[in-house]
């Protein structure tokens, strides 16, 4: 019996834990310096808007562990000494392992700006931040402003939390467009629409220069770089995306790069060290997926795998096609197969929006080929399952769109949009 | 944990933020309209009860729709859950008490104190707040007023005008707003208006919501009601057919095409108060493993009592004036025994499998006792079937269950149970209902491949307590007996996982250990074993 460590106690390091306990009667200890229990890290933003509380949050009953053999252990790694196999807690303490699982997620991105170091300026990621957001702004008395940093999917949730709490929101995105690094050019703009319909003041391409301090060391404005102009505030949200959380891990002797550099194995440059989820990092990118993925998917899809080859059936980590989702506001957001924000020269892309301007839909097409190579959907729902044996199947957009309507997952007697999406179609093939 | 410093334990400002002034003018209104009904209750005369009987009405139907508009047509389209677990009366806060404890009060004294109300007992007229109710009464009905009429009335403009405010909330999902039109039509015709009017065309039949069958409407085979049925000539019979009918025939027909929900979300009474006035509360339904294990027997223990008790009922009056009916009670048992020892077993031969343990063994042991009871009344002498008088049996029912669990608890404890605990734990109609949904139907709730992000939102939205995400998160689609359909779950989901669906019946319950998404090969190795 192998004493299996895992560090990180989120959807990652728990998915490996569930599956090696299913696959093998292994020693399991989850270490987090987090939390005591797994929770989802994806509904934080629900526990400061009030539709939930953090017990919600948590997806299996504290009961599980002990029933499934799991143990937890509240502890943050200060080392992993790798030659003798034990790691060193904050406190000192040793802990042994046989196989050690790194799932230690990201940290929120700091790019050096002066200040961003003050009270008042924070991420959101950990349940810590959570609590910090709650004591920073816990209504518009105590924060008259909050100016988030960063045009992601972070800031847009944290835009969403403090206007729930009447908290006016300045909202600086640094591109001309919201998150059209990822979303094509009409999507983007609808978004932008969106936001402002709910009163949170959009800045694009807008910079950060600096946070200015009060005499407490609590920032009270921000300097924005283009116009020099000093936005009174005293939160400051940093939401310029994630970083693997390893510092940790400098003179451990494991590879890193940006991330924990690891095979199609998941297993790193030491034996019986590997790494999953947000802190993992491919040395050649999968596909087209980037070499560090912070989704939450992925990091379940990596425990799954790795569970598999941790209990002697060792394979590699192969994702299927590319699915996401998110939620801007009110407006839900689903993507299958690839669609790229700035068009590739191989790709031609289809948009359709309705005129109530919160539904719209891009597919790509292969230029040459006809070949379908993925769909953005704003507020409507679609069935993964159907798109997934369109994407496996290689079919052409022409018949992506005429078959649409198989793939409509939106609730009974719901409005669709289909029959004008194909018109809009048809129209479209015919002029081009 | 750091969100306490946001729920408001003050009974001044009991939400975490301060209300709109137009919000405090509504509240005003309708309580100026509660008020009036205090006033009748407190026996102070009113000039015209018509009147203010109306005024009453009409104030706290336009406080809760003012109220509602500002709430929600002053935001743009979209989920508003929004401080639901900050605000004392959705959070089991001080006012939330203060609410369960004011309702169990009127629930106790409308049961068994109606003279408090103002009933007028022994031929005297109605006082107090049912007199306020006579001139409505007379003018639908043409009698005064009873405790059950002025319930009937309060009932009806709870629904109408919560339902209004639930249509705003979700005026983005049309599944929503046609399901609240569906429980607020039938609530205000078949429960409330149409025996009212029966009444005036024909005295002799007895009240009767024929939407409201049997086993949750436990007195349906009464022998009073019987009579008076097939005593009333045709309508009066085929009343009665139409309630056999409905539960034999028309029930499983469209459990089978719909789910349960045909009934629980869009028709059913106790239902439509839940899913209108009762929505506030829907987060407080207990999620535990522990609470479903509980619900299962208890639920299905009311179901054999309800069973049990009613073939009492009826086996007794058949005994003892034998030609009045078709039936005698000797072939009467042989059929009940018949048709109970058939359900087990197709149910033990084809769906033995999809039965948990304790399942089995609760079915095992409910046929036997029943099976002896029957069997004792062959060999042995007695009249009184199941060694108690059927009238006591009766009796005990319709105060335990009748009262006690589906109004004092099932109602009254709304802030505090969550709206369908009465749904939930004690609804016989609903355990009929759940075991066809669960053994065949069409009905299922898909998941949507491997777009689940686990954040709680449809367990925490479930009014029956199931945790929804347990099975999201596993890719695998929702079959449960005490699914209502009210749909939810899947209006929360921020990533589009949910979807009520009627399909067939292959492929319905899909246990997964890999989702969609994962590489092809180890789906297969994982989910095909």
């Amino acid at each position: 019996m192998k004493h299996i460590v895992i560090i990180g106690n989120g959807i990652a390091g728990v998915s490996a834990a569930r599956h090696i306990r299913k696959l093998s009667d292994n020693k399991i200890t989850i270490i987090s310096a987090e939390t005591d229990h797994f929770f989802s890290r994806t509904a934080l933003m629900y526990i400061y808007m009030g539709h939930m509380k953090y017990e919600h949050t948590k997806p299996y009953e504290d009961y599980f562990w002990e029933k499934n053999r799991i143990d937890l252990k509240r502890a943050f790694i200060k080392q992993v000494i790798t030659t003798d196999k034990v790691l060193i807690t904050g406190e000192g303490e040793k802990i042994s392992y046989d196989s050690l699982i790194l799932a230690t997620g990201s940290k929120p991105n700091k790019f050096g700006w002066p200040g961003q170091d003050l009270k008042g300026v924070q991420g959101l990621y950990s349940k810590q931040d959570l609590d910090k957001l709650e004591e920073n702004a816990p209504n518009n008395e105590v924060c008259n402003r909050a100016v988030i940093v960063g045009g992601g999917l972070i800031g847009i949730e944290m835009a969403e939390m403090l206007r729930v709490r009447n908290i006016p929101v300045t909202f600086l995105v640094r591109e001309n467009s919201f998150w059209n690094g990822v979303l094509p050019a009409g999507e983007s703009a609808m978004i932008n629409d969106h936001i402002r319909d709910h009163h949170i003041d959009l800045r694009l391409g807008t910079n950060l220069k600096e946070i200015i301090s009060d005499e407490n060391g609590r920032a009270k404005a921000v300097v924005i770089a283009e116009t020099g102009e000093e936005l009174p505030c005293n939160v400051v949200g940093l939401t310029a995306g994630v970083a693997p959380n390893i510092a940790f891990l400098k003179d451990s002797g494991i590879e890193l790069g940006r991330g924990i550099k690891v095979n199609r194995f998941l297993e790193t440059n030491v034996k019986d060290v590997y790494a999953i989820g947000d802190c993992a990092e491919q040395h050649k990118p999968i596909g087209m997926r980037r070499p560090i993925e912070a989704v939450w998917y992925t990091g379940r899809m990596m425990g799954e795998t790795l569970a598999q080859t941790i209990c002697g059936n060792r394979i590699e980590y192969k994702p299927g096609h590319w699915f996401n989702s998110a939620k801007f506001l009110d407006i839900e957001y689903q993507t299958y197969g690839w669609v790229f924000g700035k068009q590739q020269e191989y790709e031609q892309q289809f948009h359709w929006k309705h005129t109530d301007n919160t539904k719209c839909i891009t597919v790509s097409t292969h230029k040459e080929t006809g070949k379908f190579l993925g769909i953005n959907t704003f507020g409507i729902r679609m069935r993964h399952k159907v798109f997934d044996n369109w994407l496996t199947e290689e079919r052409t957009t022409d018949y992506v769109i005429k078959h649409l309507p198989e793939a409509n997952f939106d609730p009974e007697f719901y409005k669709q949009f289909e029959n004008q999406i194909i018109t809009a179609y048809s129209k479209q093939v015919q002029t081009a | 944990m750091s969100t306490k410093s946001n729920e408001s334990m003050s009974l001044a400002s009991p939400n975490a933020q301060d209300i709109s002034t137009k919000k405090k003018v509504a509240l005003a209104i309708g309580f100026t309209g509660l008020f009036i009904l205090v006033l009748a209750l407190a026996n102070v005369t009113l000039p015209s009860q018509g009147l203010f009987l109306t005024l009453s009405l009409a104030l706290i139907t336009a406080g809760i729709v003012l109220y509602s508009r500002d709430e929600y047509l002053t935001k743009l389209e979209g989920i508003k859950n929004d401080e639901t677990w900050f605000k004392s009366i959705s959070s089991r806060g001080v006012w939330g008490w203060v609410l369960g404890v004011v309702l169990t009060l009127f629930y106790i004294v409308l049961y068994f104190f109606a003279e408090l109300l103002g009933l007028g007992t022994d031929g005297a007229s109605n006082t107090g707040l049912i007199a306020l109710f006579d001139p409505l009464s007379q003018l639908l009905s043409g009698r005064n007023a009873s405790q059950w009429f002025v319930y009937g009335a309060l009932y009806t403009v709870a629904i109408v005008a919560f339902g209004y405010k639930f249509m705003l909330k979700y005026r983005h999902n049309r599944y929503q707003q046609l399901r609240t039109g569906s429980v607020m039509f039938f609530q205000m015709a078949f429960a409330f208006l149409i025996p009212e009017f029966m009444y005036r065309l024909n005295s002799d039949v007895p009240y009767n919501d024929i939407k409201n069958m049997w086993p949750l409407n436990y007195y349906a085979f009464d022998e009073w009601r019987v009579d008076q049925f097939i005593n009333s000539g045709t309508i009066g019979m085929a009343f009665l057919i139409f309630g056999i009918l409905s539960i034999f025939v028309v029930s499983p027909i469209l459990t089978y095409k719909y789910g349960k929900r045909w009934y629980c979300s869009w028709v059913c009474g106790c239902g439509g108060l839940a899913e209108t006035a009762g929505d506030a509360f829907r987060n407080l339904s207990s999620k535990k493993m522990s609470a479903w294990k509980f619900e299962r027997w208890l639920i299905h223990t009311v179901l054999v009592f309800s069973v049990v008790m009613t073939i009492g009922v009826i086996y007794t009056y058949l005994g003892y004036d034998a030609n009045k009916y078709w039936f005698n009670k000797d072939n009467f048992l042989l059929f009940i025994g018949g048709f109970l020892t058939v359900v087990f077993t197709v149910i033990m031969i084809f769906k033995r499998n999809e039965l948990g343990k304790d399942a089995r063994y609760g079915a095992i042991g409910y046929i036997v006792v029943i099976a002896a009871l029957i069997g004792m009344h062959y060999t042995g002498t007695t009249n009184e079937i199941f060694y108690l008088p059927a009238s006591d049996m009766r009796a005990a029912y319709g105060f335990y269950i009748g009262s006690i669990f589906s109004g004092v608890i099932g109602t009254g404890f709304y802030p505090i149970l969550g709206n369908r605990a009465w749904c939930r734990f004690g609804c016989p109609m609903a355990a009929v209902l759940g075991f066809q949904q669960r053994m065949f139907s069409k009905f299922r709730i898909t998941t949507n491949g491997g777009q689940c992000i686990s954040c709680g939102n449809c367990s925490n939205s479930c009014e029956m307590g199931i945790d929804v995400r347990a099975y999201a998160q596993k890719g695998e689609n929702i079959v449960r007996s005490s699914c209502v359909g009210c749909g939810v779950c899947s209006a929360v989901c921020p990533r589009g996982v949910l979807k009520l669906e009627n399909g067939a019946l292959e492929g319905r319950i899909n246990p997964t250990d890999v989702l969609l998404g994962n590489d092809v090969d180890l789906m297969e190795l994982m989910n095909n074993k």
